[in-house]
């Protein structure tokens, strides 16, 4: 009996190696097809959507492409086919979202192009698929409803009038994209008849395929007080302290530094250098400020980084280091000098202002449905990073709540809504008398939330006389009045 | 109508292919009788013709190429000789095994056929020759006895072959792997492969002691280091792994396992800051669409392909695998993914897998220590290699640029692949002969079984020697709750 026991004793453990081996490698093949699951299911769209995916063309030839609609229910994009089966992509409302939902021929732009993957697939109830498969009919393709607000974005395009410039609005507690509107533009119904003139065109100032709104790099002009005041901040807790007199011009190096439209503002503290934007009161708080930390705040905030959005952007310059001379720091520090930023980018960082100091992702693409309506697939808002902490967001919202209570962003006070925000005149030549307009701000009510709006117009002069309007018609239209 | 029998097609093929999967598991149950499991190894080779049929009649609606038709049938007679063949001659081989082999060149033709019509017909040919040449092998390993006494030989042979080639193989693609021999190339990292699991085998066979081990490794290591050399980082993966399993298996010593692996990390590490062949394979890994225009295109294409194809697959011929670089070697499981759908990808998975746990259920059945490190090194050999390319190939792990066994274009490939099949074959056939003799004589004991085992062997010289070598390891009684199954014997794990 003994032996016997000692026997299989030896014989079990004879294989064991054996099984060790067996069930580590059952391991590896079984984490293997995880992955390829893990893949298909989670990451293939990354991939599937790239521009440079090829196969997504030969989708077209078995479906129908989908709509875009608004987030109001209004149809952005649609295919029409015609009885011989000819298709046509028909956009109602011409150029109004040209550079927001994009165009189809020559190329794609905008959501017709970073949504085809959605827009060529087809969610349609399966027996109806084998149907048309056994006709040889196409099947019809899924539908884009975006955040877009067709109110909203007349609103922005009629504000615009017929200006160069841009205007973005965000929603600051979801990042949703409301409205996006760049001027020039083009009809994306036209365009395939118009395209040769439109390469033809070289002048930088028309270029209506670029849409200003991710991809205008801008002079910041004194909406970048608002990163000049929160650096201030950080450096000075005392900053209640902070006395300057303006006697409406200040000499740096060789430069000399005016306040606008050679305003005197005398004796003034932060808020009020703030309210008023008052420029030589900026350039001194400029001449005081850690260059090096300037610079790592404002990477913080997203200038020389990527931007988490879909759209084709530029990002943001802004080239101060510990090593630059006083000059270009008060020049900087004004919003002036080399510095750059684009008008979704000043968005970005309005609403994160006004979410608390907490960017959300913008996204444009609120969920996709078949063509009957059923939702295919949802896209939830998600926090993208904390850009400042809550008691310097809560800082920054008085200061921008003063300029428009006393300072240039008069015209949005006493509104049904409770307006912030920042003007700015940015100088892009020598002539001094040019200037690109500027507002970026906030407003909201109790019932429906805050929106954060930010207009440029090209040389259209003062912010204050030229922006703001264009902004208030977009609040008032958000807010119903 | 084309259009409609593409897409139906791509359901009727993944069913058809999950079927034939399906039996490759439900044979390894323990409780089924011999009519069933022989009844299910005929299914599957039901699913076999019907896919192959299904799959060629897609592509000659898609294609309208009449050759199709003339090399379709060519094939189905290829498969039908196979089967004759084992069927007649070695009967007591696992069906299993030759099913799998059938089924796996059966969706490579498929495959390459859809990429490319000549490339196709070259490999039908190469593999038909191999098949023949490989025929014989299943009977000389079960009579011939001598494989183990040629450790030295094997030694020299394979490090000879692979410096040669360092030194003087072409250099395709950045890595030195092939020569030409009277106009056919010839990647000599593929046969070696089988050779130095002969090697480390016979090795081990001869003795674990700590000097033994130490000249294998030293041996082994050398095999690595000019695989390394020669950039060929796939296949000096492969050896290392191959060896640190059998080196564990046979000394039983965890702590060499892990040791080993814990020097191939280092190693890794160092070779990763030292060549630039192997930074560039990690960045493409890491972030491929980044570096789209040069390292990461041909994994972004590949990943293109497996994401656009999704669970169902586009159809055959509806994809554009033709878009990856190599895709008829290294990537061909992305094509497959692309057009025949997700769900046959992992099908095809699970039948390497399958094919792994054959080799590796005859290395446990096995009494004779020097067929157990052989099977066990080759099951790992082909393991690993499944990995390799399947895990490149969907971004688990970087590329390594591998071919998947069987499925792959190339010759060298094919003709080793099916040379470990048939090594594979002959250990079945051995281990059957040597049951069929216990059973005539199922109660005289120990003397009994040495002798059968000696005469399974062929040597009676060795009748002595073998036994008192691994004395203690050759006694054990075929346990309770071992099943006949698939014509052989499979026993627990543990």
């Amino acid at each position: 009996m003994k032996r016997r026991s000692t026997e299989r004793k030896s014989r079990t453990s004879n294989n064991r190696e054996f099984a060790v081996i067996t069930y580590l490698f059952v391991g590896i093949f079984i984490s293997l097809m995880g992955y390829f699951a893990y893949f298909q299911v989670f990451r293939s769209e990354d991939f599937i959507n790239s521009p440079y995916n090829a196969r997504l063309n030969t989708f077209s030839e078995h479906v129908v492409r989908g709509e875009i609609r608004s987030a109001d229910g209004k149809t952005l994009a649609q295919t029409v086919v015609g009885e011989d089966g000819s298709e046509t992509r028909y956009y109602p409302y011409g150029n109004m979202f040209a550079h927001a939902v994009g165009y189809d021929s020559n190329g794609k732009s905008g959501i017709e192009s970073f949504g085809n993957f959605n827009l060529l697939r087809s969610h349609a109830f399966f027996l109806e698929q084998a149907v048309n498969g056994l006709k040889g009919d196409k099947n019809q393709g899924d539908n884009i409803v975006t955040t877009l607000d067709q109110g909203l974005q007349e609103a922005a395009y009629q504000a615009l009038g017929d200006r160069r410039g841009a205007i973005v609005a965000l929603e600051p507690s979801t990042g949703k994209i409301l409205t996006m509107v760049s001027k020039p533009d083009f009809d994306p119904n036209t365009i395939a008849s118009e395209w040769d003139g439109i390469i033809a065109d070289t002048d930088g100032d028309n270029s209506v395929l670029v849409n200003r709104a991710t991809q205008g790099l801008y002079p910041p002009g004194s909406t970048f007080k608002i990163l000049t005041t929160l650096e201030y901040l950080r450096e000075n807790p005392d900053y209640q302290n902070y006395t300057h007199e303006c006697t409406g011009s200040i000499t740096v190096g060789s430069t000399e530094i005016h306040c606008y439209e050679n305003s005197v503002h005398g004796t003034e503290g932060l808020e009020e250098s703030f309210a008023k934007s008052c420029n030589t009161s900026y350039a001194n708080i400029g001449l005081g400020l850690d260059r090096a930390a300037f610079a790592k705040f404002c990477k913080s905030l997203l200038f020389e980084e990527d931007l988490p959005i879909a759209y084709p952007y530029k990002s943001s310059r802004f080239e101060l280091d510990a090593g630059s001379t006083d000059e270009e720091v008060a020049q900087t520090a004004i919003g002036q000098g080399k510095t750059l930023v684009t008008p979704m980018h000043m968005a970005m960082v309005t609403a994160a202002i006004a979410n608390q100091g907490v960017l959300m992702k913008p996204y444009v693409i609120d969920h996709t449905e078949n063509y009957k309506g059923v939702t295919v697939k949802e896209y939830a808002p998600s926090q993208y990073r904390t850009l400042l902490g809550p008691e310097e967001a809560a800082k920054m919202q008085e200061f921008l709540s003063l300029v428009v209570s006393e300072g240039t962003g008069s015209a949005l006070s006493g509104q049904i809504y409770q307006a912030a925000g920042k003007t700015g005149s940015a100088e892009f030549s020598n002539n001094k008398g040019e200037s690109h307009a500027w507002f970026t701000g906030y407003a909201s009510t109790a019932e429906k939330g805050t929106i954060a709006v930010t207009v440029i117009v090209e040389n259209g002069g003062s912010g204050s006389s030229v922006a703001v309007p264009a902004a208030k018609q977009v609040f008032d239209r958000y807010f119903g009045q | 109508m084309v259009h409609l029998i593409t897409e139906l097609s791509k359901y009727t093929m993944i069913i058809l292919f999950a079927l034939y999967t399906y039996q490759c598991f439900s044979a390894l149950r323990r409780d089924v009788d011999p009519e069933d499991q022989a009844w299910k190894f005929r299914k599957q080779v039901i699913y076999l013709y019907l896919f192959h049929l299904n799959a060629y009649a897609v592509l000659f609606l898609s294609t309208k190429n009449v050759d199709l038709l003339k090399f379709y049938l060519e094939q189905a007679a290829f498969f039908a000789a196979i089967q004759l063949c084992y069927g007649i001659f070695y009967r007591r081989a696992s069906k299993l095994v030759v099913n799998n082999m059938c089924m796996l060149m059966c969706i490579g033709f498929v495959m390459l056929t859809r990429l490319s019509y000549d490339h196709a017909v070259k490999q039908f040919w190469i593999a038909v020759i191999s098949a023949a040449l490989t025929l014989l092998i299943p009977f000389s390993v079960s009579r011939v006895r001598a494989f183990r006494n040629l450790s030295w030989l094997y030694a020299l042979l394979g490090i000879t072959l692979l410096g040669v080639v360092a030194v003087l193989g072409a250099v395709s693609h950045g890595a030195k792997l092939s020569f030409s021999v009277a106009g056919i190339s010839v990647q000599p990292s593929e046969f070696i492969k089988i050779i130095f699991v002969f090697f480390v085998a016979s090795m081990f066979y001869e003795s674990t002691e700590f000097a033994q081990v130490v000249k294998a490794t030293a041996v082994a290591g050398l095999h690595v280091v000019i695989l390394v050399l020669s950039r060929d980082l796939g296949a000096a993966l492969i050896f290392f792994v191959a060896y640190m399993v059998m080196l564990y298996v046979a000394t039983r010593k965890l702590y060499y396992f892990a040791g080993g692996l814990l020097a191939g990390a280092a190693a890794s590490v160092v070779a990763y800051f030292l060549f630039n062949h192997v930074r560039v394979r990690v960045v493409a890994w890491q972030d491929p669409l980044a570096v789209f225009e040069n390292e990461g295109n041909q994994i972004s294409n590949s990943l293109f392909a497996i994401g656009t194809g999704g669970w169902f697959g586009m159809g055959l011929n509806q994809g554009m695998p033709y878009k990856i670089p190599e895709v008829k070697q290294d990537f061909i499981f992305s094509a497959i993914s692309e057009e025949l759908g997700g769900i046959f990808a992992i099908c095809l998975i699970l039948v390497c897998v399958s094919c792994f746990l054959m080799f590796l259920n005859i290395a446990m059945q096995m009494k004779d220590f020097f067929y157990k490190l052989v099977a066990l090194g080759l099951g790992t050999i082909y393991g690993f290699q499944i990995f390799l390319s399947v895990g490149g190939d969907i971004k688990f792990i970087p590329s390594t640029g591998v071919t998947l066994p069987l499925v792959s274009y190339g010759g060298s490939s094919l003709l080793s692949t099916l040379i470990i099949f048939a090594v594979i074959q002959g250990l079945y056939l051995m281990r059957e002969r040597a049951l069929e003799e216990e059973e005539r004589r199922p109660k005289r004991g120990r003397a009994a079984r040495l002798e059968a085992e000696g005469r399974a062997g062929g040597g009676a010289p060795e009748r002595e020697k073998a036994p008192k070598k691994r004395a203690g390891k050759r006694k054990g009684r075929i346990k309770s709750h071992e099943k006949t199954i698939h014509g052989t014997k499979v026993q627990d794990i543990e």
